[in-house]
């Protein structure tokens, strides 16, 4: 791999080996986080995703209605599940691409995994509370982000100072990713949540921006969330899993460089296609649109750069249960950085938006990319995080990966056919020229695809569920390694 | 002179500043001359910051979530012009701290719902949706129209909105607690209060309960939006951005 860093130039060898071991307990405290935090988000999905079939479900209290419950469910998957997952992987990733154990040691890494924690709970409670500034992965509210942000900042401080004592001339590509995540992240979160707190005791405040330029930065950062959170940080986990699963270097240097830099210039602007033909004024739109078909192209470099890691390799998708999940989470990412440029495209967007259409192309990247990814990385981290020969039971994984693809085949589908449906209804006129279809006609079309979207989540959720049971099997009952090394002499990584 | 990628990545700080850089540029072109090109917001007259009945309801309606399944942005076609009402301005969302335009409608969009329903057809809705629509899927909010308001610091309320840029006046803030109660008082003298806020909707919304409830705040919101702006006198040119 480093030999795919340098441009051609090897430079494993004649490097002194690190003598002091890798910081591994916090990354295995991630993993468990991460699955942990995963099934929760998925659980929640499933009970919102009834709830809109089964109204019943909401069970007459308002701490379990739709509004308060599924700011639950979005922040859970993509902060708990999604964010466990990228600090996990980036911190066990930038010590072996570094060569270096973690800047500052053990205890900074574990004030962020606790800090990260306790952000996930203060957010989530609230949310149940009915605390939340209204705004779409950005609800925690004004002291829940104020923590946050000392958390992240102790995150790209340990993050950049691993990278500045590293023992590698070159920062491998993951570690850019995951750089660019970080950075972005902070951006966004900082200016998308100013506001002034009603009071410093009251859980209340009122944001800095209204009405239009509330709703551009908001989407400048709901749509990056998606950019760098979920995108970013993850192709970090692509350039790292890969290859190292794959045990082949990166298909092109030159591409990953292409990639990494039009990619982040790109998305930054994407924002406004979730504004189209409202209020914001057209050249935002416009420019929005532009931007998102473009970014067609760095997206598909990507994919590429990841699948074509596999030449020669292929034969390992049938045997290696990490890479079948991490190539085909970039299958599902070239699918859906495909559907999203032709979802902003205006006139596509005017039958898409406020529909599930949104919801199945957002669970495309979800479910198919961002869990998929993860569920990679983690077959792959486990075995080697607690030193176990491999995991306890490939015929599970099996079960996990069909189980799952089904359930998000479901998804997507039904939210297809239930997302145009109720784009055309809305729109549709009958012969004397009025309005052909009621709202709540168009409601009660949904009822069937809300149950089929219901069972693909089910699927889903059963599917982690039978990977955390593979995986506690192989921490408790795997077969250890003959040759237990401390992970600090393991140089060549 | 040969420009190498190789410098960027043998320097953190390097990578992290064109990072940064590169990351900064869409958004600073597009939110800047939000606030800068002064027709971004349309010139149309009526627009006034919320009540304080509404500004509460509103946050209720925050706090519930409702803006997960109900949009308040009319797009600019015919059959949504034609359901819900005129398209969406954004001088109408000026004073939104939150904007709350959405991005979902798994209920139908509420930018215009105001007068278009009783305040008893409402109560009833929120209480229980399927005895109104029965096909309904909504969840059920039946505790708002027993729970009392209750808001003792509303004139901090009010004075953070200003200081974010609501436009509330020195008048407004002293009869904030004043204003909160009288909305909702058949009872009350409410001239003050709509010198303060013209096209206000007063009156008991909430039948069911003496007192004053969030299903008053909640309902006196829903009422008033999308009144504001009297669309037969405005001109094509208003509404250019």
């Amino acid at each position: 791999m480093s030999v795919a860093v340098s441009g051609g130039v090897p430079i494993t060898a004649a490097r002194p080996a690190s003598r002091e071991a890798y910081v591994e307990d916090v990354v295995r405290a991630f993993t468990i986080a991460t699955m942990f935090w995963g099934i929760a988000a998925f659980t929640v999905g499933v009970l919102i995703a009834f709830q809109l079939a089964f109204p019943a479900l909401n069970f007459g209290l308002e701490w379990t209605s739709f509004g308060r419950v599924r700011p639950l469910h979005t922040s859970a998957a993509i902060f708990a599940f999604g964010g466990n997952a990228l600090l996990g992987t980036s911190f066990f990733v930038v010590q072996r691409t570094c060569r270096a154990p973690l800047f500052g040691g053990a205890l900074p890494a574990w004030f962020i995994f606790w800090g990260y924690q306790l952000f996930i709970v203060l957010a989530g409670t609230g949310y149940l509370m009915g605390i939340t500034q209204g705004k779409e992965y950005a609800e925690p509210e004004w002291y829940t982000d104020l923590w946050l942000t000392i958390v992240w900042v102790a995150y790209l401080i340990v993050f950049a100072g691993t990278l500045i004592k590293r023992r590698e001339p070159h920062i491998y590509v993951a570690n850019w990713f995951y750089l660019a995540f970080i950075i972005t992240i902070a951006m966004l979160h900082i200016v998308n949540n100013l506001a002034v707190p009603v009071s410093f005791t009251g859980t209340k405040s009122y944001g800095a921006f209204a009405g239009v330029q509330d709703a551009m930065i908001q989407w400048w950062y709901g749509h990056n969330a998606v950019g760098f959170f979920l995108t970013a940080g993850f192709l970090g986990m692509m350039y790292y899993f890969i290859p190292k699963a794959a045990e082949r270097p990166v298909y092109s240097y030159r591409l990953s460089i292409i990639h990494f830099w039009a990619l982040i210039f790109l998305y930054i602007w994407a924002g406004p296609h979730h504004l189209h033909y409202t209020a914001l004024p057209d050249w935002t739109q416009t420019l929005g649109m532009v931007f998102s078909i473009m970014l067609w192209m760095p997206s598909w470099g990507g994919m590429i750069n990841g699948i074509m890691t596999l030449s020669g390799a292929w034969d390992k998708l049938r045997t290696n249960p990490s890479l079948r999940f991490t190539v085909t989470a970039v299958a599902f990412y070239g699918m859906s950085t495909f559907e999203g440029p032709v979802m902003s495209v205006k006139p596509v967007n005017a039958l898409s938006h406020y529909t599930d259409w949104t919801i199945g192309h957002v669970h495309s990247g979800a479910l198919g990319w961002v869990a998929f990814v993860t569920f990679g990385a983690m077959y792959y981290l486990v075995p080697v995080l607690w030193r176990r020969k491999g995991l306890w039971s490939q015929t599970l994984v099996e079960w996990h990966f069909w189980t799952a693809t089904l359930g998000i085949v479901l998804y997507i589908t039904s939210m297809w056919v239930s997302g145009i449906m109720q784009g055309l209804m809305w729109r549709a006129y009958d012969d004397m020229g009025f309005l052909q279809y009621s709202f709540v006609e168009t409601v009660a079309a949904m009822h069937p695809y809300y149950i089929i979207r219901g069972m693909g989540g089910v699927l889903f959720l059963t599917g982690a569920i039978i990977m955390a049971f593979n995986l506690i099997r192989t921490v408790k009952h795997g077969q250890p390694l003959a040759e237990d090394r401390p992970a600090g002499l393991v140089a060549a990584e | 002179m040969k420009f190498s990628h190789a410098i960027v990545e043998k320097n953190v700080v390097i990578l992290a500043l064109l990072t940064l850089i590169t990351v900064s540029i869409g958004g600073l072109v597009q939110i800047v001359p939000l606030f800068s090109i002064e027709t971004t917001i349309e010139r149309v007259g009526g627009v006034r910051p919320y009540t304080p009945l509404e500004q509460m309801g509103r946050n209720i309606y925050i706090r519930e979530g409702c803006y997960v399944c109900h949009s308040q942005q009319i797009r600019t076609f015919r059959d949504e012009v034609e359901r819900y009402g005129p398209y969406s301005l954004a001088a109408e969302s000026m004073y939104d701290h939150p904007f709350q335009w959405g991005s979902k409608r798994i209920g139908p969009d509420l930018a215009r719902v105001g007068g278009k329903y009783s305040n008893d057809w409402h109560v009833a809705h929120l209480k229980d949706p399927r005895a109104v629509v029965p096909e309904s899927i909504m969840p059920t909010y039946a505790f708002l129209a027993s729970r009392p308001l209750s808001v003792p610091n509303i004139q901090d309320h009010l004075k953070t909105l200003r200081t974010v840029g609501v436009p509330y006046t020195d008048d407004m803030i002293a009869n904030a607690a004043a204003d909160l109660k009288a909305q909702a008082d058949p009872d009350a003298d409410t001239s003050g209060l709509l010198k303060r806020y013209p096209k206000a909707v007063v009156g008991k919304f909430n039948t069911e309960s003496p007192e004053l409830t969030e299903m008053d705040a909640l309902v006196a919101y829903l009422q008033m939006l999308g009144t504001l702006v009297e669309f037969s006198k405005l001109q094509p040119e208003d509404l250019h951005q």
